[in-house]
């Protein structure tokens, strides 16, 4: 990795969520949130456009009745504080679709698809109390517009299977890392440094997941050019260093009682991460921002040889971000199918072209060090993931389309 | 003084205005599709002044080009390097004046030797040409040795940046013992300034690196419409501006009280990081995401706590989740004078392209220039905030970082750091 705090954990993180969490988890409609230049009117002229101005105590709906297809909301706030936008079931509880974080003056759009029924809008200035509220109408067009319990069941398998490989990947990257460990404190270098790059894989597959955690990220996977003045250089990079100090200049080997503290270290930190890990569930916007967020751990750190600068085992790592970018990929893939099947086809061809090229430098398990690979082949590897990642930005906003 | 002047070939001041607007024109698609108002700007002040209380460059309105050039110091002899600045004194005068570099000119010179001005001006007006110079912490002192008896008067605050997390600079893009910032809305007219001072100084100095900026990411002057940098974001709009003249003395000029007040009052202190962008990747980023790095909207630049571009960000703001609307780490709140005790800076930093990498992506991004009266209450802490806690930083790289101590204007007769030498 690169620094802790970034890309990943927004991708992660709760607070970007929201939408996707609420619309995915409940058996509902999908739905996706734009930003658009400003209020517009029912340009389609179909009645289904929704114009929604929320202030500090108003929240004008344009319409109160609409019949049922797509459905386009844009929501305009005029108040001072941020705001959110709901369409709530008739219960009033469920949550169809939302949009949050509406800055003032802001523009958003809300778009779903919704079946005939009795819905209520919510504008929620401040984001205090149940909002302001007005029932909604949604009658029937004719058009088949009901998600199917199928979609549901498309979606509870892609988290559950995640999760499940999530926490494999875990457990062996402990079970690993404790075999690690232990040869590098017994001073079996040449089997730790085979070790090193089979136990990182583990790491690697899971990256986005493991950034998440901000604390452990830096202790565990930080990089010596990313330090800052004073900071101590803990984890795999250190030890890293220390096994393959061919690059360093005047390099001081670590005594047996630094070695045993940067293990010990190490290990502490995996069993942490492994718990923690242990209680994460996932929502289906997360595992595809994931597989986006391992090509662009590709693209900055190991497709440039930066990642293992020491030990020049990058390609072990490219190929687990790729791993794990596809099973990422291939668990929502049938939900994608459903919504892009272009897509879908897309990113199959090109996670099977970049496996491809990765596999000529494997043999077995193991691959050649980055520094045989010639100035062409790391260009031919690079543009192989420029060809994947493109399409595969696309990935979260269909599956949300 | 003697020669053709640029301007003479054209046939004086009626031809001038005519080939200033055309010039403006041929800038082109670019200049006046930015904003027209720049257009005006270019061909009102076509000249700056050499000489003056401040080195130009500084406030002036930011031009649309840049040439900036570091140098080494080759020689140990003292007198040699006042020689070349006063003949650099004399030579950028007359080029930010639209004339020839030599007092002979491009053309006008015996036929047997070359010419004293390299001639790739030849028609072209001054440009707003503004040449700046800036002295390096090696001036004073390297590896130890005192060169030219004026370690005893570096201000500590003069010396090479610390290194800053995600730093990856190439020596050969950082330091320097001299700089020469050349700013003009033409760059062959900027190119031009540095290439005939770099050739008056060969056996004295030698060019270090040198950088070409194009498109200024920041506005010096409240006239002045904020530009984008690469990401696609308007840059710089909280820069100390020519008109907020006591924050100008605040937090940009030197202080004859402060330390090496002596000769560096009226001067500046100029930080130089080349900041590459990871341009590929971040063009992969949803529009939330990257509005969310940034704090502000992609569109008007407001904050994303609402109102305008000018709109003074509201950290405090409750979003969505019990964050704030304006996410901690953008880079908005990282860097913004409210994180930092009210710490501003003057930005004059460039666009810059060198083609492509070894993988095809763009070697760009901001060539970061900055001006302030302390750098170590106004540059380190924020550059050190920013490395660390920043999410742009996932999309940035430092490449290149020197910082120079920017001696004030040159007065009648003088020639340019003529205080420090004294």
């Amino acid at each position: 990795m690169r620094r802790s705090s970034l890309t990943p954990a927004r991708t992660t993180a709760p607070r970007l969520l929201g939408l996707a969490a609420a619309v995915l988890t409940l058996p509902v409609l999908a739905s996706c949130t734009e930003a658009v230049p400003s209020a517009e009117s029912d340009t389609d002229g179909d009645g289904r456009t929704v114009t929604v101005t929320s202030s500090a105590d108003e929240c004008e709906v344009s319409t109160g009745e609409v019949p049922s297809g797509t459905l386009t909301f844009n929501v305009t706030n005029t108040g001072s504080e941020v705001t959110e936008f709901y369409l709530l079931a008739e219960d009033g509880l469920t949550i169809k679709g939302e949009i949050e974080n509406i800055g003032p003056q802001a523009t958003r759009q809300l778009v779903l698809a919704a079946p005939a029924g009795d819905y209520v809008t919510a504008c929620k200035p401040g984001m205090v109390g149940e909002g302001i509220r007005s029932d909604f109408v949604v009658t029937d067009s004719g058009e088949d517009v009901a998600v199917t319990a199928d979609e549901q069941e498309l979606v509870d398998t892609a988290v559950a299977n995640y999760a499940t490989y999530v926490e494999d990947q875990a457990d062996q990257l402990l079970e690993k890392t404790r075999q690690f460990v232990e040869l590098y404190e017994d001073g079996q270098d040449d089997e730790a440094r085979a070790l090193y790059p089979i136990a990182r894989t583990h790491w690697e597959r899971i990256e986005t997941v493991a950034e998440s955690f901000g604390d452990l990220d830096p202790k565990m996977d930080l990089r010596e050019a990313d330090l800052s003045e004073g900071e101590e250089w803990t984890g795999w990079h250190r030890i890293e260093k220390d096994l393959w100090p061919a690059r360093a200049t005047d390099y001081t080997a670590l005594s047996a009682k630094e070695r045993s503290y940067y293990a010990q270290d190490l290990l502490a930190n995996t069993e942490e991460l492994v718990t923690r890990i242990g209680d994460l569930t996932y929502t289906v916007d997360q595992i595809a921002n994931g597989s986006r967020g391992l090509l662009e751990e590709v693209a900055t750190g190991k497709v440039t040889g930066e990642e293992e600068y020491w030990s020049r085992t990058d390609l072990y790592d490219f190929q687990a971000n790729v791993d794990g970018a596809r099973v990422g990929f291939e668990g929502v893939e049938p939900l994608l199918e459903t919504k892009d099947p272009e897509l879908a086809a897309s990113l199959r061809t090109r996670f099977t072209q970049l496996d491809d090229l990765l596999a000529q430098y494997r043999t077995g398990d193991d691959f050649v060090g980055y520094d045989e690979l010639t100035q062409a082949q790391v260009k031919e590897l690079s543009d192989a993931v420029n060809a994947l990642s493109e399409p595969l930005s696309q990935l979260t906003a269909a599956l949300l389309a | 003084m003697a020669g053709i002047s640029r301007r003479g070939l054209l046939g004086g001041g009626a031809a001038l205005a005519a080939t200033g607007a055309a010039a403006g024109i041929a800038v082109g698609g670019y200049a006046l599709g930015r904003e027209s108002e720049d257009a005006a700007v270019d061909a009102a002040s076509d000249t700056y002044p050499f000489r003056g209380t401040h080195q130009a460059g500084i406030v002036t309105p930011a031009q649309d080009r840049l040439h900036f050039a570091a140098f080494d110091v080759t020689t140990d002899d003292r007198q040699a390097l006042v020689d070349l600045l006063v003949q650099w004194t004399a030579a950028a005068e007359r080029m930010t004046q639209g004339l020839d570099a030599g007092p002979v000119g491009a053309v006008d010179g015996p036929y047997n030797v070359p010419p004293d001005d390299t001639g790739e001006a030849i028609g072209l007006p001054a440009g707003g040409l503004t040449i700046t110079f800036g002295f390096g912490p090696g001036l004073f002192e390297k590896d130890g040795v005192d060169r030219f008896g004026l370690a005893d008067r570096r201000p500590a605050a003069l010396r090479d940046l610390p290194h800053f997390p995600a730093d990856v600079l190439d020596r050969n893009r950082s330091g320097g013992d001299l700089c020469i910032q050349a700013c003009a809305q033409d760059p062959q007219v900027a190119v031009h300034a540095i290439r005939n001072l770099a050739r008056i100084g060969f056996g004295t100095v030698a060019v270090r690196w040198s950088q070409l900026g194009f498109g200024r990411t920041s506005s010096t002057s409240t006239s002045q419409e904020t530009p984008r940098n690469l990401f696609g974001f308007k840059d710089g709009t909280a820069n100390v501006k020519a008109e907020e003249t006591a924050e100008l003395e605040e937090q940009v000029w030197v202080q004859p009280e402060d330390d090496g007040g002596d000769w560096l009052a009226g001067g500046s202190y100029l930080v130089a990081r080349r900041t590459n962008m990871t341009i590929e990747v971040w063009d992969r980023q949803p529009l939330a995401d990257q509005e969310g790095f940034i704090g502000r909207t992609k569109g008007t630049g407001a904050p994303l706590s609402g109102g305008d571009e000018f709109t003074e960000p509201d950290f405090s703001m409750p979003g969505s989740n019990d964050q704030p609307v304006i996410p901690v780490d953008s880079h908005v709140a990282v860097v913004h004078p409210s994180a930092h005790g009210g710490a501003r800076m003057l930005r004059r930093g460039y666009n810059f392209v060198d083609g492509t990498d070894d993988l095809g992506g763009l070697n760009a991004g901001l060539f970061f220039i900055a001006f302030v009266r302390d750098p170590d209450t106004q540059f380190i802490p924020v550059q050190q905030a920013m490395s660390r806690n920043d999410t742009l930083m996932e999309y940035l790289k430092f490449t290149g970082s020197a910082l120079f101590a920017v001696p004030g204007g040159v007065g009648e007769g003088e020639h340019v750091g003529q205080a420090l030498f004294a």
